[in-house]
């Protein structure tokens, strides 16, 4: 298998580029999702200063948007929507599935089941590779003529479907859709990849109870990416079907530019049933990656072991079997059949019971702790924080009377943002810091640590919870200015509010890419076991190893939460020391 | 001037970080490992500090919005089922308010309790079920009261019964790229045929005009309602997606091309009426305050002054529908009964404006109106 591998010579391309190495891997996902998660933020700051300051000339956006894209430093509008458009992308596809889950997915499954690499170490290259394809396709088209597709992230047709409707559906659209048909390839050969691994390659004595919940979140969310990315494939296919060979899957009926067009007896709600069955699963291909990292991590900091593991566990079941049947909740005005919503409703408020369970864990685990507050541990409570806050107002919006009439308003994009956006991203920092001396041997600097989360933590609720108050007062998203609606003037103040906390915040992100890139060079040497964790990772040497541990595997004797645990001299107890005489489990 | 800006914010951002990393710094002085990047006492405590600290600014800040902001919200609703709509918000919205709180303090303060300090022993506490069954127990009770009155209010709305049917009136809302039209659809209070493949000069809608229900139906460009009476709309687009959304009524259905939407409502308060409400009064105020300090910086700059805002009903694209999807709306009148009658009955009926203007001499009149609503368009986008 893989380890017969480390024999071989390696070289510069070897090693660094066609990697087969499951940490090489996750740290060429890492950086990747990184470089993109800065585009990705970059074009939410061009757009919020639209927002702010309608229509207004900005230098920035002659040197950034050109005279094409931006005439006189002014956003064109279509352009506006182009960019909302990509950021949703690239922030929801790009950095929060592909770079969070491919990073810490790639770098723990292995060794914290204790394997020497991936099943198919060739696969998971593959993978990435194909990824990499879809980066550089999806920001190529950032700078055709066209604009790139500018029909939301959600690409509902008939917009996304003519070109006559959008610039952006041009050669823009075609190219989202290429860029995201290999995004799918890799993102399936990745998740069938973390699936096989788990399922066969844990080490003697890790039974499914002793993986840490980390694992646990990485091998369900891989079989709902598996479940339900083909079926945004489908949907993809049909859509480039309809606009390339003149098939009518989502449309019909449509006259535009004083011309019927052919198509007849689609409908584009099919459309939107296929994407969100993708669509909502995907929120917690997000989300649940991020809550594993949480658990580990607050559980290690808080010397505790984490509070019901086996509920966490069936919480992450139930959230991912009851996201496969929640879909219809982002439809709820679409004009599908009144009996559907009432279903999806149900189901939707559903999903609170096992979320208000998590939430409820991580509060009492920190309960009668002894808290270590690194960086990561910041991150991973302000996740909890950002997980209710927004989680919470999912009451309102999963209610389909209420959705009613705060649908497609700011509402939405403070509740999304701050439950699975925000969230994720804590959950995404919350790992870098914790994992960084795994991946690169070194410390990352914890002032600057705290510097970055608590003008982030600030930043992030300045920008978003405004936001529930200007979506009650009835404002839609995607609107390139408020100012053709008088009723919207007395919001103007807070929209310049919002941008100038995004701003902010986001300048404030420099702070973690420096502590980032300089430590990877110049941080101080780690330890081999820095958090003193129980988890197998911190039993491999500091220095890489293709094969991970240098001898035998080591056997596992214990689930990963024996902190503080009595009759121990230590408050941690690593899985790999056997029980003592005598010693009870003292967990269910 | 911009890049000035945008490197000064920068070099301050530079010197806010270098502070705020010199204060962590100096926390550090006289601990034992000062040189390590592991969490030590001090930072335990200082970030322990500033986790309560944080609720605080939670707190402050989500008051400080309720008394900026709360005004922004949409006031009184205009609709019957507005006020069942309202309740339900308000139920939970109380709600989610007292989970926030409750829970955020815990977490918060939990932080800040229980950091880290030497020689202090963590609890090993792994489960107990009899929690678990708590927090599990109660958010279902809690969700089954959300759920069974949410789903009552939403039957209620959704679904229009054959009585009131009789009593109501059918309108067709009408969406497109950057626009929106309505038709009655008369007396029979039925609508006639309509499909795009049949859209010809003033026929902007596509209507069967050989259809005996289509011939009395009137298409206009303002939204007449009258008070008290159901309202049954069909939606209808013709060529991407569009939504109808009219926040004031709480209502809105997606128009979805090459199928027949509904949505139905009875609006309770005329616009005259609304234009005297408290809450209205007081928000036309501040927007034409606003208006005015606008007004004077663009006239100081050469351009017109703006329009005062009086208040009316509107009905606004929701979903994305093209580069102009932020201006494509269409104004609604609440009458009174006497009102709207008299409002609909001067108006013709697209088969008396198609025979005038197919009527063989003035041609140009046949395309004028099509060619208008382009301009009308093109202007507002300028």
């Amino acid at each position: 298998m893989s380890h017969e591998h480390g024999h071989h010579k390696e070289t510069f391309i070897t090693k660094y580029i066609f990697s087969i190495d499951h940490k090489m891997i996750a740290k060429q996902y890492l950086i990747s999702g990184l470089l993109m998660g800065i585009v990705g933020v970059v074009l939410s700051l061009f757009f919020r200063m639209q927002i702010a300051w309608p229509e207004e000339s900005f230098e920035i956006f002659k040197v950034f948007l050109g005279d094409n894209f931006a005439p006189d430093g002014v956003m064109r509008n279509d352009i506006y929507l182009a960019l909302v458009t990509i950021h949703g992308t690239i922030m929801v596809f790009f950095v929060l599935t592909a770079g969070l889950s491919g990073t810490f997915s790639n770098l723990l499954i292995p060794l914290q089941i204790g394997a020497r690499d991936m099943a198919s170490g060739f696969m998971n290259m593959l993978s990435f590779w194909m990824f990499f394809v879809s980066c550089i396709i999806m920001i190529s088209s950032l700078f055709i003529e066209s604009g790139p597709a500018s029909a939301g992230w959600t690409i509902y047709p008939p917009l996304s479907a003519l070109p006559q409707a959008i610039p952006g559906s041009g050669l823009g659209m075609t190219l989202w859709l290429a860029s995201m048909a290999i995004f799918i390839a890799s993102s399936l050969m990745g998740s069938l990849n973390y699936v096989v691994t788990v399922i066969n390659l844990r080490t003697k004595g890790m039974t499914m109870t002793r993986l840490p919940l980390t694992v646990w979140a990485f091998f369900v969310t891989a079989i709902i990416g598996i479940v339900s990315f083909p079926v945004l494939f489908s949907a993809a296919l049909l859509l480039i079907f309809d606009r390339s060979f003149g098939t009518s899957f989502f449309l019909s009926d449509i006259f535009i530019q004083g011309e019927v067009l052919h198509y007849q007896g689609g409908s584009p709600v099919l459309f939107e049933h296929l994407f969100w069955f993708l669509g909502h699963p995907e929120v917690y291909i997000v989300l649940l990656p991020a809550l594993g990292i949480t658990s580990e991590i607050i559980a290690t900091n808080s010397r505790k072991p984490i509070f019901g593991y086996r509920a966490m566990i069936a919480s992450i079941l139930a959230i991912a079997f009851l996201s496969t049947i929640v879909w219809g909740h982002h439809m709820f005005v679409s004009g599908m059949n009144p009996f559907l919503g009432s279903v999806f409703t149900f189901t939707t408020l559903l999903i609170a019971i096992p979320s208000a369970v998590k939430a409820f864990n991580y509060i009492t685990t920190l309960w009668k702790g002894n808290l270590q507050l690194n960086p990561a541990m910041l991150f991973s409570i302000g996740l909890v924080s950002t997980f209710i806050t927004g989680g919470l107002t999912g009451i309102i919006l999963g209610d389909s009377t209420l959705d009613i009439n705060v649908h497609d308003t700011y509402f939405v994009v403070a509740h999304f943002h701050l439950v699975m956006g925000i969230s994720a991203l804590y959950g995404f920092f919350a790992g870098v810091y914790h994992w960084f001396p795994k991946m690169f041997g070194r410390m990352m600097n914890k002032n600057l640590g705290y510097v970055h989360f608590w003008v982030t933590a600030v930043c992030a609720y300045g920008v978003f919870f405004p936001m529930h108050f200007i979506g009650m007062a009835g404002l839609p998203r995607r609107y390139y200015t408020n100012s053709a609606f008088p009723l919207f003037d007395e919001l103007a103040d807070v929209n310049v509010l919002i941008t100038i906390f995004a701003i902010v915040g986001a300048a404030f992100q420099i702070v973690f890419f420096w502590n980032f890139f300089y430590s990877i060079f110049y941080g101080k040497k780690a330890t081999q076991n820095p958090w003193k964790s129980n988890t197998l990772e911190w039993t491999t040497p500091v220095e890489h190893l293709h094969g991970n541990w240098p001898g035998e595997i080591p056997e596992v004797h214990r689930w990963p939460y024996d902190y503080s645990k009595p009759g121990h001299d230590d408050d941690f107890v690593p899985q790999v020391v056997p029980m003592k005489e005598g010693e009870e489990v003292l967990h269910h | 001037m911009t890049s000035f800006l945008v490197f000064t914010v920068l070099v301050l951002i530079g010197i806010a970080v270098w502070q705020l990393t010199k204060i962590f710094d100096l926390t550090q002085i006289g601990s034992a490992s000062a040189d390590s990047e592991i969490a030590n006492d001090k930072d335990n405590s200082v970030n322990g500090y500033l986790m309560f600290a944080f609720v605080g600014f939670i707190y402050v800040f989500t008051i400080y919005s309720l008394y900026a902001w709360s005004d922004l919200v949409l006031g009184t609703p205009a609709s019957e089922h507005g006020t069942d709509y309202d309740n339900l918000m308000g139920i939970s919205m109380a709600l989610i308010f007292f989970v926030q709180t409750f829970t955020q303090f815990l977490l918060h303060y939990f932080a800040f309790k229980y950091r880290g300090k030497e020689g202090q022993k963590a609890l090993y506490f792994a489960d107990n079920n009899k929690l678990e069954a708590i927090w599990t127990i109660i958010p279902v009770i809690v969700l089954a009261g959300l759920i069974m009155y949410g789903l009552y209010t939403w039957n209620n709305i959704m679904f229009v019964d054959e009585e009131d049917k009789q009593d109501a009136i059918v309108i067709e809302l009408y969406a497109k790229q950057f626009g929106w039209e309505a038709r009655y659809a008369g007396e029979d209070k039925t609508l006639g045929k309509a499909n795009v493949r049949l859209i010809e000069g003033i026929n902007t809608l596509g209507v069967d005009l050989a259809d005996p229900a289509a011939q009395d139906d009137k298409v206009v460009t303002e939204l007449h309602l009258p008070v008290g009476k159901k309202v049954i709309f069909k939606m209808r687009s013709q060529d991407v997606l569009h939504s109808a959304y009219m926040p004031h009524f709480r209502a809105q259905m997606n128009c979805v091309p090459g199928m027949i939407t509904q949505f139905s409502f009875t609006p309770t308060v005329t616009t005259a009426d609304m234009r005297t409400d408290a809450a209205i009064v007081t928000k036309v105020d501040k927007i034409n305050k606003i208006r005015t300090k606008n007004s004077a910086k663009i006239v100081a700059e050469g351009g017109a002054a703006l329009d005062p805002y009086t208040f009316d009903y509107l009905l606004l694209c929701n979903k994305i529908c093209g580069s102009s999807h932020y201006n494509m709306q269409m104004k609604i009148v609440v009458d009174t009964p006497e009102e709207f009658k008299t409002w609909l009955s001067d108006k013709p009926t697209l088969a008396q404006q198609w025979k005038e203007a197919n009527a063989p001499k003035p041609v140009e009149t046949a395309v004028a109106p099509a060619v208008d609503s382009t301009k009308v368009v093109a202007q507002v986008i300028k």
